[in-house]
């Protein structure tokens, strides 16, 4: 029985080990979090304006619901570091004239905070430092509104605001080319023209104000300075990241679990059930001795304690360790100054609980039979088994079959519950290991779809502010060149009936090249002269379709509200945007040719020789290279996609091999009388293996495609569980996941078939022949 | 087949012992035996004797510590695991105590288990009905008596044409009248056929249909006799 109490035992370990990391991951994850917020301050509501006068706050401190405010001066900068050659965006925030600041502080990891009278110093954030390897001391040259200026890092800091990185309109973080700089109020406002102004406001709430209402005083008191419409902290993208990995990581707790747990008690039923008869003579011996039944019942209990404990025992223990380093892998991803790594009590009661639930469920009824047997019947050996005709046997297809394929038919067919349990359990290893690849399959394609079809320029150029149309031509009159396209970005908010979002529509040219829209079969969409295309998840978001009239509130310049028909839902996997032919973005807005930047696509030899050029360009507020974005981010995540997937095979395989092993253990138990005495009569060691190992077979291969089916069903309900703004995830099963799937599943059921074949070979002929069954 | 008066079985010096932890146990010690074709022999004696030791030897299932054995000529002392598999297969006819039948498959599919792996088999129902259970072909065995049991075992055994039948106590597990309708049927199965049968027993009633007694005790042959009249088997009563 080692073999299969091991197998158990390890099945058990997975769901728990699972189940202790997932959740500890959470609850360390949610504490850090929360604790982070609360010491530094984290703002309840944010909101971007264009520009409003200090004397402003005063009149906004009023508002009820307010009991903190915080202005600040944001600006975007070009940055470039010696002796990195490429574009790299700087996001600059005001630091407070004196002290530390009254909202979104500054955790200091080294340095000091910036000196208010100094005009060149800065502190930056520390994934940026360490991309960089910065230290103190280091200068970092900022483009600002077309004025160069050498800046000395003077500290390295993280902020609440930023644990989850990303660039405004990014796809994944990229921690080099784009920063978080904090500098002085006074310097920063002197650079971006905003003296005794702000353009950037944090509120905290008083305790148990409502946010919406909040929102809404605060819309129409910044409606004249250019407010760009106030959010929540849900809206706030770090903490939506955030969130959602939460979530994901409450789903993990919960399905895995929940599988592992199932199949183990599966195994221990099957595993117990068998013992019992096997043992029934003595059974009945000692309750002949006049052992109480529930003596003898709590003695295979305890057998199924000493499983589970130690199952859940190991668990535990896997589970704290890799919930650990879980934690400390989710910190490259999310910045937090600090991990609080804690396993509360309740997580352990709870795994303990569930697993003795489960195991209690799973063997309630073996240990039932124990006390219902009455010693003289148990005296007697067990009646031999009847058998019958299976029925694809019966439909006339038994001609087709040998004797030792009807031996294996029938043996399946006598127990047909443990054979159904069987073909789950190995079917969920072969779910879990299909969930383990969609990730891959679906980033590479969101990556091939967006940046191969939709995405197809080289650089993006920013300008500082919405500008003539014949800046483009100077853009596309720099050498290495080759084509360039514009695109105009204003901010909105789009109202359909009660709902409304915060967004912004790109204006493009309808015949442009590099930058698309797709429409659902990923045809290239051109954005008509009339109207307006959203991204198929804000036509759901706001629940409209082709056809439908929306409210356009524009959120810059004259502001203009107006009603503009939905011409087409275009494909997109990433945020939640607008487009509108340039031409008539511009005429919505009442302005002249306009744009707010550029694709361009650009003679990747001659790209070192752009970088510079773009910084000397004073009207040219940022650059995005998005190919070095995606390399970057495919290397950091091949690293962890290995350390998954290795992960998802390894419970994957316990749970086949758990099955498979102990499906062949059993039979080879119940069977090796009849085995035994097949080789007596002549049969050849791989005759008799092929009665054994065809059952496992057939399971098996019956197994592998309802586990397709079972796959499918658990990625699309993940899937679609992930489905967020901030994200779509395809649905997307490639060949290649199912071949992987069933690859493994095989190659764990030959292994474990393997080691049972091996003990076919010492089948004791000779003690089959003086016993009776 | 196998003509009569051949030598098929030739044992010389066979001992046995077993290793059972820290004591020894000789099972058999130097037999010396010739078993020639179309005999029926009773191997008679009590547990322990070795009976059962000399049969698995003969029938391919163990090996000899000491001593020599061929079967029709062929040495298969030193014989492989393959080979003596190939043995069973072809030559040998196993009935046992137990019936050992595979209770998945109805009688004629136990004899046909046989059959499709055999070289010159009968068919299954021929092989049924020379044990006179034609009416009871797709019965399964837990459908059967014990009596029937052995029957169908005995058919599975004789369904390939072996040349030699080797039966370990067929009758232990049966009552007297059962018992003798089963012994009837290997003695009617090695007239009509001619197949070399061995039947072990502790019954010394049995031993009356032999043509040939042996007698064993404590691993050795302790006497051979011959009965001077072939009683039939439907005349044993014990």
């Amino acid at each position: 029985m080692r073999g299969q109490v091991l197998a158990i035992g390890l099945v058990i370990v997975a769901g728990i080990a699972i189940y202790v990391m997932s959740l500890s991951t959470l609850d360390s994850l949610t504490l850090t979090r929360q604790t982070y917020y609360r010491d530094y301050r984290f703002a309840d509501i944010f909101v971007g304006l264009k520009r409003a006068p200090l004397s402003l706050k005063e009149r906004l401190q009023t508002i009820p619901g307010v009991e903190r405010l915080r202005t600040r001066v944001v600006a975007a900068a070009n940055l470039m570091v010696p002796g990195f050659n490429e574009p790299i965006s700087g996001h600059l925030i005001s630091s407070p004239l004196s002290g530390t600041a009254s909202l979104n502080s500054l955790y200091l990891r080294q340095g000091r905070l910036v000196d208010s009278d100094r005009d060149d110093e800065v502190v930056v954030n520390e994934v940026f430092a360490k991309a960089h390897a910065f230290i103190l001391g280091d200068t970092i040259t900022a483009t600002i509104y077309g004025r160069r200026k050498t800046l000395r890092i003077v500290g390295i800091a993280l902020s609440p605001e930023f644990v989850y990185q990303l660039q405004p309109g990014s796809l994944f973080p990229d921690f080099k080319r784009y920063g978080i700089l904090w500098m002085g109020r006074k310097a920063l406002a002197n650079a971006y023209d905003m003296d005794g102004a702000f353009n950037d406001l944090l509120i905290k709430l008083v305790k148990g104000a409502r946010p919406e209402e909040v929102i809404e005083r605060l819309d129409r008191m910044l409606e004249p300075y250019g407010g760009l419409g106030a959010y929540g902290r849900k809206e706030q993208v770090s903490h939506r990241f955030l969130s959602e990995e939460f979530r994901q990581l409450e789903q993990m707790a919960t399905i895995y679990p929940t599988i592992f747990l199932g199949v183990a008690a599966f195994l221990l039923q099957v595993v117990i059930s068998r013992l019992i008869t096997t043992e029934r003579e003595q059974i009945a011996i000692l309750k002949a001795f006049g052992y109480y039944d529930r003596a003898i019942a709590f003695h295979y209990f305890k057998l199924v304690l000493m499983i589970v404990g130690v199952g859940v025992g190991t668990g535990l223990v896997a589970g704290f360790w890799l919930g650990r380093n879980m934690s400390e892998l989710y910190m490259d991803y999310y910045r937090f100054p600090f991990l609080l790594y804690t396993l509360h009590p309740r997580i352990v009661v709870l795994a303990v609980g569930v697993s003795l639930a489960a195991a209690g469920f799973g063997t309630g009824g073996a240990l039932w039979r124990v006390v219902k047997l009455a010693p003289a019947v148990a005296m007697r050996p067990e009646p031999p088994a009847s058998y019958r005709q299976s029925w694809p046997e019966r439909f006339g297809l038994q001609a087709f079959f040998s004797q030792p394929t009807r031996m294996i038919i029938r043996h399946l067919g006598r127990r047909p519950f443990k054979a159904v349990f069987s073909v789950i359990g190995i079917a969920l290893a072969c779910a879990i290991l299909m969930v383990g690849s969609i990730f891959q399959d679906a980033i590479d394609y969101i990556v091939e779809v967006q940046f191969g079809l939709a995405q197809r320029e080289d650089l993006t150029v920013t300008l500082v502010e919405p500008s003539a149309y014949r800046a483009l031509l100077s853009l596309q009159r720099l050498p290495g060149v080759n084509h360039g396209e514009p695109f105009r970005s204003v901010p909105v908010r789009l109202r359909y009936r009660q709902r409304h979002y915060l967004t912004a529509i790109t204006g493009m040219s309808e015949d442009n090249v590099l930058h698309r829209l797709l429409d659902d079969n990923l045809q290239p969409l051109a954005p008509p002269t009339a109207g307006i295309v959203l991204t198929d998840q804000l036509g759901h978001i706001l629940k409209v379709k082709p056809g439908d009239r929306l409210t356009v509130e524009v959120l810059e310049g004259k502001r203009p509200h107006r009603q503009v028909t939905v011409a087409a839902l275009a494909k997109e996997f990433i945020g939640v945007s607008a487009y509108m032919e340039l031409g008539a973005l511009n005429r919505l807005m009442r302005e002249d040719n306009l744009i707010s930047g550029a694709y361009l696509a650009v003679d990747e030899s001659r790209l070192a020789g752009i970088y510079p050029a773009l910084n000397e360009m004073p009207r040219v507020a940022g650059t995005v290279a998005r190919r070095h974005a995606i390399t970057s981010f495919y290397e950091t995540m091949a690293e962890q996609m290995l350390v998954f997937t290795l992960f998802v095979i390894f419970f994957a395989g316990v749970i086949a091999f758990g099955v498979v092993y102990n499906s062949a253990r059993i039979t080879l138990s119940e069977r090796a009388r009849e085995l035994a005495s097949l080789r007596i009569l002549g049969f050849r060691r791989l005759e008799i293996a092929y009665i054994l190992l065809g059952e496992l077979a057939i399971l098996t291969l019956v197994a592998i495609p309802l586990g397709f089916l079972l796959g499918y069903g658990l990625c699309a309900y993940i899937i679609y569980y992930l489905q967020t703004d901030l994200y779509r995830i395809p649905l997307l099963v490639e060949p290649g996941t199912y071949a992987f799937a069933a690859t493994v599943i095989i190659v764990a059921s030959v292994l474990s078939a393997g080691l049972v074949g091996w003990r076919l070979q010492r089948l004791d002929l000779i003690a089959v022949l003086k016993t009776r069954e | 087949m196998v003509e009569a008066g051949e030598v098929v079985f030739a044992v010389t010096g066979l001992s046995k012992v077993y290793d059972m932890g820290e004591i020894q146990v000789r099972a058999l010690s130097g037999v010396d035996l010739t078993l020639s074709a179309g005999e029926l022999i009773v191997l008679l004696g009590p547990s322990g004797s070795g009976k059962s030791t000399l049969l698995n030897i003969l029938g391919g299932l163990d090996h000899p510590s000491a001593g020599r054995f061929s079967y029709r000529g062929r040495d298969l002392t030193s014989a492989t695991d393959r080979e003596l598999t190939d043995f069973r297969r072809y030559h040998v006819g196993f009935v046992f105590q137990f019936y050992n039948l595979i209770p998945s498959l109805t009688a004629r599919e136990n004899v046909a288990a046989v059959t499709e792996i055999a070289k010159q088999p009968m068919t299954p129902e021929e092989a049924l009905a020379l044990v006179g259970l034609k009416e009871r072909l797709d019965h399964f065995p837990a459908q059967l008596s014990g009596g029937e049991q052995q029957r169908v075992a005995i058919a599975r055994a004789i369904a390939k044409n072996p040349a030699v039948l080797l039966c370990d106590e067929p009758t232990g597990s049966l009552d007297s009248k059962t018992g003798s309708v089963v012994l009837a049927v290997l003695e009617r199965i090695n007239r009509e056929l001619g197949t070399t049968t061995i039947l072990i027993t502790h019954n010394a009633v049995i031993s009356a249909m032999a043509d040939r007694v042996i007698k064993l005790a404590d691993g050795c042959v302790v006497g051979i006799e011959r009965p001077p009249e072939r009683l039939a088997a439907r005349k044993l009563k014990w």
